[in-house]
């Protein structure tokens, strides 16, 4: 095993200063982030806009796990469908205003994330991935049976997306596009504190080397799950937003063809990065959308063919591949200056 | 107690599909420390290629038998050179993402070519019908593809224990590095191994033919079910693997007959019980955490 998937930051290639927290660049990157994510429904149509979103912030809960704790879970699709049924049902029955059933159906995937997680982290690399498809697929399973809550092979239709009587989000999918945003920002900022908080650090240390984590004191099983279930909230909080953006929850988002979707995307943007998610997602989201747009009916040649060549030739993705040649202009810059 | 015995044959029948793709994963996986995901595919283009060579060459069942596995075979070392071992020093977690990929192109280019309803395909003559053992009915076929799948691990078994090439792949897998050092060619037997193990997946999928709906998506379930299959019986082990197929097989099948709104979730109960008590599998060795 000479590369680990979760590849360690080159010393040669360690934060230059420029990239470093108190840099003005990073406000700017910042700002563009923002400003992108402000004007995307004027560039595109407003549902793939907010696809992009929930994709991404999902892709960013894969990587919370992959990229920072070193597991790889191929059975995420459980959490994000998990969480739309939970969310529809809740907007359904209760009318609530949508980013209170989002959340219900957040703590809903945490609530199911733990027993798997319990049982799937005494397995580790290879047979993680194996073990956490299986599971997300007898959640598959469950879900068909309870046809009377779930639909069945129909799905849940009609979901409300009920926002405190103001008709503009409500009805336009266009504001409705903010209101479901801010709450995949919240995603996305908990993922970020997440991983630069002391516990991020020891989730690294976890990946890198848990027999080391583990004399250190660290319960390393703990952590896992602990890092599990926060990944299967912020999966959920992406599937919630999703639901409700369509108006409904089918089966299909519990199949396993959704986890490697998502693992896709996130390898795509590159494993490691947080970020990447969200351009992996924005790649793959509006390939597909353009795809079936265009009456093209192999998607699944296009998906598989992409996965190959990023596996065999692009394994460190969008983001990681922009911000390694950045790091490396940066330093060889500096270093021709101090020549 | 009629019933019980039929449902018995019928789950070790389809736990002979899977105890032959088992062992390919767990020979492929033992060797090349992969883990195939498109053996799901594989199995299904075995049983697509059966159908086509009986719709459009009118080959039957008996050449299929043997075809099948000869082209599965060629598809199996294409795939080891052009593409598998390009991430074989990597971690092992690149390959099971790139068969990930393949399983995808194979699943949809099958569902364009030959669209989304069934491939028709009959049991063979001589093999269809009934047998009546006292009050119990017993299908023909069932029996045959149980005794076949059964033949065949032994067979491997035998292959593995007391020849030459299986000491040498047993080695291997036990420790490649070592093996390389007492003067043995790994490398070489790398691409065999893994078409080989393909070439299992595909007998299997001949086998099925007969008895289930041919379509672009019958691996798509099969594939989930091994992964289960494999981590009871234990990855490394190839027995595990064999045990393990035929335990899902009978469990899915008494599921199927006493509890079918739960016959799917109960193998993965079964999985989640193994992990619990012995999460190496029943058969694997103590992984080193």
């Amino acid at each position: 095993m000479s590369e680990q998937m979760t590849a360690k930051v080159d010393v040669d290639l360690a934060q230059p200063s420029i990239l470093s927290r108190r840099s003005p660049w990073r406000y700017l990157m910042l700002l563009a982030g923002l400003a992108v994510l402000v004007l995307l429904p004027y560039w595109i149509y407003p549902p793939v806009a907010m696809d992009i979103l929930c994709w991404g912030l999902f892709a960013i809960s894969v990587d919370l796990l992959l990229g920072f704790t070193g597991l790889l879970s191929f059975g995420h699709a459980a959490f994000w469908g998990g969480s739309a049924y939970c969310t529809g049902l809740i907007a359904i029955t209760w009318g609530v205003p949508f980013p209170v059933a989002v959340i219900g159906g957040s703590v809903f995937a945490m609530l199911i994330a733990w027993p798997i997680g319990w049982l799937s982290v005494r397995r580790t690399g290879i047979y993680f991935a194996m073990v956490t498809l299986a599971f997300a697929q007898m959640i598959y399973f469950i879900a068909n049976q309870l046809r009377d809550l779930t639909g069945g092979e129909n799905g849940l239709q009609g979901i409300p997306r009920t926002f405190f009587g103001i008709d503009a989000v409500e009805n336009d999918s266009f504001y409705f596009y903010y209101a479901g945003a801010a709450l995949i920002v919240i995603g996305i900022a908990i993922a970020w504190r997440v991983v630069n908080s002391p516990f991020g650090r020891v989730l690294t240390a976890v990946r890198d080397n848990p027999a080391r984590a583990r004399a250190l004191g660290y319960d390393v099983e703990v952590f896992k799950i602990k890092a599990f279930v926060i990944s299967a909230g912020l999966a959920g909080l992406a599937g919630g937003v999703f639901a409700i953006s369509h108006g409904f929850a089918s089966l299909q988002e519990l199949a396993w063809t959704t986890s490697g979707k998502v693992v896709l995307i996130t390898v795509l943007g590159g494993i490691g990065t947080l970020w990447g998610g969200l351009v992996g997602a924005g790649v793959v989201v509006t390939l597909e959308d353009y795809l079936s747009s265009s009456g093209f009916e192999g998607i699944g040649l296009i998906t598989g063919g992409i996965f190959v060549v990023i596996v065999l030739l692009f394994r460190h993705g969008i983001w990681g591949t922009a911000r390694n040649a950045l790091r490396r202009f940066v330093l060889d810059r500096r270093r021709q200056s101090r020549d | 107690m009629s019933e019980f015995i039929q449902y018995t044959l019928q789950g070790l029948a389809a736990g002979g599909f899977y105890a032959l793709s088992a062992l390919g994963l767990a020979v492929i996986f033992g060797v090349l420390g992969v883990v195939n995901f498109s053996h799901g595919a594989c199995y299904m283009l075995g049983a697509v290629i059966a159908a086509v060579l009986l719709a459009e060459l009118s080959l039957g069942f008996w050449v299929a038998l043997v075809v099948v596995p000869v082209v599965m075979f060629g598809f199996g070392v294409l795939m080891e050179r052009l593409l598998v071992q390009w991430l074989l020093a990597l971690d092992p977690l690149y390959n099971f993402l790139l068969t990930f990929g393949l399983t995808l192109i194979l699943v949809e280019a099958v569902k364009l070519r030959y669209g989304v309803s069934g491939l028709p395909y009959e049991i063979p003559a001589g093999l269809g019908g009934q047998v009546t053992v006292g009050s119990v009915n017993l299908s023909v076929y069932a029996i045959f593809a149980c005794v076949f799948s059964v033949v065949v691990c032994i067979a491997v078994g035998l292959l593995m224990t007391r020849t030459r090439i299986g000491m040498i792949v047993r080695a291997a897998t036990e420790d490649a590095g070592r093996t390389r050092a007492l003067g043995i060619n790994v490398g070489r037997w790398v691409t065999p191994v893994f078409g080989f193990g393909i070439a299992l997946a595909g007998l299997a999928g001949v086998l099925a033919a007969p008895t289930r709906a041919i379509t672009a998506e019958m691996g798509s379930n099969f594939i989930i079910i091994l992964f289960a299959v494999v981590v009871i019986g234990g990855l490394g082990s190839i027995l595990g693997a064999v045990v393990a197929g035929f335990l899902v097989g009978l469990v899915e099948a008494y599921g199927v007959a006493y509890a079918p709104a739960y016959a799917q979730i109960v193998i993965f109960v079964l999985m989640a019980a193994v992990i619990l008590v012995r999460p190496s599998g029943l058969f694997g060795r103590e992984e080193v955490a």
